[in-house]
């Protein structure tokens, strides 16, 4: 029924497109300059007129008719199965497997009946749906068509129409985040209501499988999440501590001693390297680099748990070279080269020159590079899902299992969730702090980005 | 560079301030070192990654098939004689090749040797037989050859995963002596006493492991106390035992040594039969049959051969009787490894050797094309606004932080987004196509936004401003002559945005993309999962095969993700114009 | 405000014997690019088929004034156009108007050959399709045709139409920059420098082509150099820190010019 609809808006859209173009056409005759606009602008506008009141009402509408074909389906059924949401829509699967001749076993009696309700409620509310649909479009197209004329300015209808659809476009980008923060924060409240906030900001044990026993920590588990925020800790500063020193010197090599043909070969490999799937990296942490450095701890005598922080902080590490060194290669070309001129000029090395005026100068922009890679490690996903454990213990010892926030979200969230559960809240209350957390982090080194720029700029 | 290098040429002489300017220089060379040192680094993992990852998943593009000859039994597969296909579908395909490969070994008589026996094929061993006959229903009652998946465990064996094997051709000649079931081999040459140093090097060097883990443990020991070292204390007094009983095993180089499953297997083909060594000494073997040899005759030499398998049985999945199978059978011709065509058909299974890409390489494309229809129309649309029409205010300047700092919000924060919102609110289907698409294109949309205004900035203002002169309008000049000039950096843009949502995974598990899903999606509403979580979800799985399986499915990843790329830059060649 | 009335006086002391109707008149313009001014109450008469010439040191407001006229400035966010400028005595800021229409009036031609990165045919019929003035294929053909032939390039081009407009020479870019803005049948015809980015063969091809197109159009050019303006013009402003100075016959200007500025700037003492 929805495929109608726009198959129906869709044909009325084009032929009246076609109707809107003919008419000043032919109204111009022999002397198409006598147009204020194009035909085709004509055309659109009449095509616009229909558009926008079929969509207008399909969205309002049909909300308001699947409510009603539910209430008219549910008239006649016991109160009790449809108390709650899981009832209805266990009803609502019946009913439609009814309808579509494939339900397992025979249908009672209110069952049949709800379904035919059901049936003739849809198809009432759809002829209904399509007729208000198609009359308001044509009352609206109608009106536009009597406007059509010499000095009808349909051009410039036509253009604001599309600038307001440019500017919904980029409000996307705004409700996108707004309808994080919505999903997020809702959820969190929710959360603390079950949850006490000092407990879970300050709490040191993270187990949120609800308990069964009554005598285990707390009775819906436990909420801390300093173990999470101290393994994420020790995974980021392990990833830092790689590529740190690796992306840095890359890029200052890149940008200050490489010969173009250098980077034309060096360029790609850190463009490769950043273009890899962390599932890839995931895989590549789990089955060879946990494996090696368990086999060579052990070789030297020291326990490594299987799962270590180790093996996941290091492939994070090298997953966040390209990102530190390109950040880094931009800020420090962006050094002017009169800086370079100045110390080359008193008889510095390249090296003195770097370390004394480059780096210098290009601190807050390296700064700023440092504090986007951190973001990047700690929102990370996938390499620590496979690679650091669920373990949520707290320790700095790299060789031992840690988990961080997005193990813990991961986990909660993938498979079946009891709906408003402490668990499943407390997934959204993480993801509340891995956004807030990021958003900070990114919004000041932005900032700083920006600030630095504008200073040679 | 070379303004410096050049002063190199300064004559040097012994003056302390000669020694600080050599010292200044190797700081100098030190400094440049670690740079090639951090580049070279990153190189070298990019490429042990790759090479780690192609190793592992080239073995996964073959597999082991059986050519059996069957006879496709009418009473079996078509009794009431339709010939019709769904009667044809159901047929009884299990039995007629089980029988036939049971016909192959007459030995196995028993319910257990016949149940391993039939173990050595995959459980959708009959699909290819059954796939020929009902596409052709005249074949039915015919004799035919027909391929036979074996299992993912016997194909693992014959590709080598599970034991390195050592032959030694026989030298002397082989007598047989029966004795009730055991069977009792002496060579005329010194065969066996080969084989048996062997299993003694074998023997001595457990006996040494042992020992580096005896002394590993009782230096932990030392100023350990309570619970932990005592259970510990137990461990290495049962390794002292363990170490006491083989020396005991290895202390005389002439007796015999009993081959219990920790130790390599001896198994000894003669006569087109296989011996199993149940004890060694270097005179010969005992053991028991595998398969009857056809004659007790002695065997020339070079006629018989010893197969050591190196990995004791009870580190294998595939044991000893199996394997003496799947070596006959290979030494009988009818076993051929082919390209594993079955990976890109076939959707996925609980069964490495029968699972396949097909569902998740789709479920990417109608993802994929989701997320490309709205963030394509979306992302440039939004790029237009900004940078043609949006007013210089605050609205745009928040809208524009906004985008940049949503380009670097984690991924799986998308994933949250996509299962309150789309999944709990607006009551989309989960583990959709539809919904994944609709979080991917959120995730990248900034990064088509950034790169669009970037080409939309690029094109030289003069070419707007010709249009105006002749009296385009704004929106005219733009759709006209800007937007196409730029598109070659807009496509650019969107190809490696797309690339990123390709192999994003994280908030695809949010929505439920990870379930198990057999059927190949047929829509953008059926439940489907995509390459990337596949690849997650083999690599969670017990299974070695399924190893080899993610590693090559990484391989079509990386194979897809280097083509988008590789296209991104030709586009940037091609029809990167300098103005 | 006092140039106001230095304009005036000078219109009184030297009243042009014929006075030509004037198309288009500008009285009192100020442009301010955000809070700085560039133009200072401007006033000019552009008369009807002739040349005007705008000269001037650079960054005087030559090209400020002349995108006044057919409302370029409207596309630079920042800039504020005040005072009144009329074509055929109908104001052109008059909210009424449709810009798109009064520049297919009043075409430009701009200081750098910016042919569209299409082919010669496209540049020339692109202004025509969009404003509607094409009935037919064959119709469109003509005017393409016309159009380059009154900017003198037809010939030159007519085996290669369909090739790129961007791989002619910098002086044909222009002439095929003209062709593109005559080809909507403008009234008048703006050319900021048109001439400073030829050789001086090219320049004078394009000089050549002004002074014929003087007899359908009416042509405001600016230029950097005197003797162009002495060539094509028949009437000259002298601008000078976002101000006129002095206005009048090009001939007279360039004998007797009465301010001490113009004289020092047409003899090469300052600009
Ligand atoms: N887009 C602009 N933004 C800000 N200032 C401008 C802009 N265009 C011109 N100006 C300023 O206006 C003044 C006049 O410029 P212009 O009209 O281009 O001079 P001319 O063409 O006579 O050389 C100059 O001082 C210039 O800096
Ligand atoms: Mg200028």
């Amino acid at each position: 029924m929805t495929t109608a609809y726009f198959l129906i808006l869709a044909l009325l859209t084009v032929s009246w497109f076609l109707v809107g173009r003919q008419r000043a056409s032919s109204i111009a005759g022999a002397d198409p300059a006598s147009l204020h606009s194009l035909p085709s602008y004509h055309g659109l506008f009449l095509a616009a007129l229909i558009c926008l009141p079929m969509i207008l009402i399909f969205i309002v509408g049909a909300p308001l008719a699947e409510r009603y074909i539910e209430a008219r389906a549910f008239s006649g059924l016991d109160p009790a199965t449809i108390s709650d949401e899981l009832g209805r829509s266990a009803v609502l699967r019946d009913i439609q497997s009814v309808l579509a001749g494939n339900y397992a076993g025979t249908a009672t009696p209110e069952l049949t009946t709800a379904a035919s309700a059901y049936s003739s409620a849809a198809s009432i509310t759809s002829w209904l749906l399509l007729i208000a649909g198609i009359a308001a479009a044509l009352v609206a197209a109608m009106f536009g068509f009597r406007l059509i004329g010499p000095e009808f300015r349909a051009r410039n209808s036509v253009e604001r129409l599309v600038k307001y659809i440019l500017l919904a476009c980029s409000a996307i980008a705004v409700l996108t985040t707004v309808g994080i923060v919505f999903s997020v924060v809702f959820e969190t409240i929710q959360f603390f209501s079950k949850v006490n906030p000092i407990d879970f900001l300050f709490g040191l044990q993270w187990s949120p499988q609800t308990a069964i026993r009554a005598d285990q920590v707390g009775s819906s588990g436990a909420f801390g999440i300093v173990p999470l925020v101290t393994g994420t800790l020790l995974i980021t500063v392990i990833a830092i501590a790689v590529a740190g020193p690796l992306g840095l010197f890359a890029a200052i090599y890149m940008a200050e001693y490489a010969s173009p043909r250098t980077r034309s070969i060096v360029k790609p490999i850190l463009e490769i390297l950043a273009g890899i799937p962390t599932v890839v990296l995931g895989f590549f942490a789990a089955l060879t680099v946990a494996p090696f450095i368990r086999g060579s701890g052990e070789s030297i005598g020291l326990s490594v748990s299987s799962e270590s922080a180790l093996a996941a902080g290091l492939v994070m590490g090298m997953m966040i070279i390209p990102f530190v060194s390109s950040l880094s290669d931009d800020v420090i070309n962006a050094v002017p080269q009169s800086l370079r001129d100045g110390s080359y000029a008193m008889g510095a090395t390249k090296s003195e020159t770097i370390k004394k005026v480059i780096l210098p100068a290009a601190l807050p922009g390296i700064v700023s590079a440092f504090m986007l890679a951190i973001s990047r490690a700690v929102g990370e996903t996938m390499i620590v899902v496979m690679a650091a454990g669920l373990a949520a213990n707290l320790t700095f010892n790299p060789l031992e299992a840690v988990t961080t926030f997005t193990v813990q979200i991961k986990t909660i969230l993938v498979g079946d969730q009891e709906f408003d559960s402490a668990k499943t809240l407390s997934a959204f209350a993480l993801g509340f702090v891995l956004f807030f957390f990021t958003l900070v982090l990114n919004f000041i080194a932005l900032q700083i980005v920006k600030r630095y720029r504008e200073q040679y700029d | 560079m070379t303004d410096i290098a050049s002063t190199n040429d300064i004559p040097v002489t012994d003056t302390p301030r000669d020694a600080l300017v050599k010292k200044r220089y190797r700081a100098e060379r030190r400094f440049k070192f670690y740079g090639i040192a951090a580049i070279v680094l990153t190189a070298l993992f990019l490429s042990v990654v790759l090479l780690d990852v192609l190793f592992k998943g080239i073995p996964a593009f073959s597999e082991y098939r059986l050519d059996l000859k069957v006879v496709a039994d009418q009473a079996l597969l078509d009794p009431q004689k339709t010939g019709d296909r769904t009667t044809l579908l159901a047929g009884n395909y299990d039995k007629i090749i089980r029988d036939a490969l049971a016909a192959q070994f007459p030995d196995v008589t028993t319910r257990a040797d016949r149940r391993a026996l039939n173990g050595l094929l995959s459980s959708g061993a009959a699909d290819d037989f059954r796939r020929m006959v009902s596409n052709n229903p005249s074949l039915v009652g015919q004799e035919l050859t027909v391929p036979v998946l074996l299992s993912d465990d016997a194909d693992q064996f014959l590709k080598g995963y599970q034991t390195n094997e050592i032959v030694l051709k026989g030298t002397g000649t082989l007598t047989q002596t029966l004795n009730g079931d055991a069977y009792a081999l002496r060579s005329s040459g010194d065969d066996f006493g080969k084989a048996f140093q062997e299993i003694q090097a074998f023997l001595f060097q457990r006996l040494d492991r042992l020992h580096t883990e005896i002394a590993r443990l009782e230096k932990t020991l030392q100023g350990m106390e309570g619970d932990a070292a005592e259970s510990l204390r137990g461990q290495v007094d049962t390794y002292k035992a363990e170490a006491e009983t083989l020396n005991a095993r290895i202390s005389d180089a002439n007796t015999a040594i009993e081959l219990d499953d920790k130790l390599p297997s001896l198994l000894v083909n003669v006569n087109g039969g296989t011996i199993k060594a149940t004890q060694i000494s270097p005179a010969g073997v005992d053991g028991t049959k595998l398969i009857t040899p056809k004659s007790a005759e002695p065997a020339s030499p070079g006629s018989w051969s010893i197969l050591t398998l190196v990995t004791p049985e009870s580190n294998r999945r595939v044991q000893d009787q199996a394997a003496t199978w799947l070596e006959q059978l290979k030494a009988s011709g009818t076993i051929e490894r082919g390209f594993a065509t079955r990976f890109f058909t076939s959707g996925d299974s609980r069964e490495p050797e029968l699972a396949g890409i097909r569902g998740a390489l789709i479920g990417t494309l109608w993802t994929l094309a989701v997320t490309l229809i709205l963030c394509l129309p979306l992302g440039v649309g939004a790029a237009i606004y900004l940078e043609e029409f949006a007013p210089k205010n605050r609205l745009t300047e928040v809208i524009e932080i906004n985008i940049n700092n949503l380009a670097a919000v984690p991924s799986i924060v998308f994933g949250l987004l996509g299962l309150a919102m789309f999944l709990n609110f607006f009551d989309l289907p989960r583990s959709a196509p539809l919904v994944g698409g609709l979080v991917l294109a959120l995730l990248v949309m900034p990064t088509i936004i950034i790169a669009s205004r970037a080409a939309l900035r690029s094109v030289p203002p003069s070419i707007k401003e010709a249009a105006l002169g002749v009296g385009a309008s704004h929106q005219q000049a733009i759709f006209h002559h800007v937007l196409p000039l730029a598109m070659p950096g807009i496509m650019t843009g969107t190809i490696i945005g797309m690339a990123h949502a390709l192999g994003e995974t994280a908030p695809l598990l949010m929505i439920g993309m990870v379930a198990f899903i057999v059927d190949i999606p047929g829509g953008i509403t059926d439940a489907s999962t995509v390459l990337p979580v596949q690849i997650y979800l083999w690599s969670d799985l017990p299974e070695v095969a399924f190893q080899a399986k993610t590693a090559a499915a990484i391989l079509v990843l990386l194979v897809f993700l280097f083509v988008m790329n590789a296209a991104a830059i030709m586009l940037r060649r091609r029809f990167e114009r300098r103005w | 405000m006092n140039m106001l009335s230095e304009v005036d006086v000078e219109k009184k002391l030297y009243p042009a014997p014929d006075q030509p109707k004037a198309k288009m008149k500008g009285d009192n313009v100020s442009v301010f690019y955000g809070a700085k001014q560039a133009l200072f109450g401007v006033s000019l008469d552009v008369p009807e088929k002739m040349v005007t010439a705008l000269i001037g040191p650079s960054g005087c407001g030559k090209s400020t004034f002349l995108r006044c006229l057919n409302r370029m400035n409207d596309t630079i966010s920042i800039c504020r156009v005040t005072g009144n400028i009329t074509l055929d005595n109908r104001d052109i800021y008059d909210p009424k108007i449709d810009v798109v229409q009064l520049r297919a009036r009043i075409g430009m031609v701009f200081q750098k050959p910016n042919p569209f990165p299409k082919s010669i045919f496209e540049n020339v019929a692109y202004g025509p399709r969009i404003h509607g003035l094409v009935k037919d294929k064959h119709h469109l053909d003509e005017i393409v045709e016309k159009s380059l032939q009154r900017a003198g390039l037809f010939t030159e081009v007519k085996d290669r139409l369909h090739e790129s407009g961007t791989g002619l020479s910098g002086g044909q870019q222009q002439r095929l920059c003209i062709a593109r803005a005559i080809a909507v049948s403008p009234e008048v015809i703006l050319m900021d420098e048109p001439c400073s980015a030829l050789d001086p063969i090219a320049t004078a091809k394009v000089e050549e082509l002004i002074d014929e197109l003087r007899e359908n159009y009416t042509i405001v050019i600016v230029t950097h150099s005197m003797q162009q303006a002495a060539r094509v013009s028949q009437r000259t402003a002298m601008f000078h820190l976002g101000n006129i100075v002095e206005v009048g016959d090009t001939e007279m200007m360039f004998t007797s010019p009465t301010e001490k500025r113009t004289q020092d700037y047409i003899t090469g003492r300052f600009g």
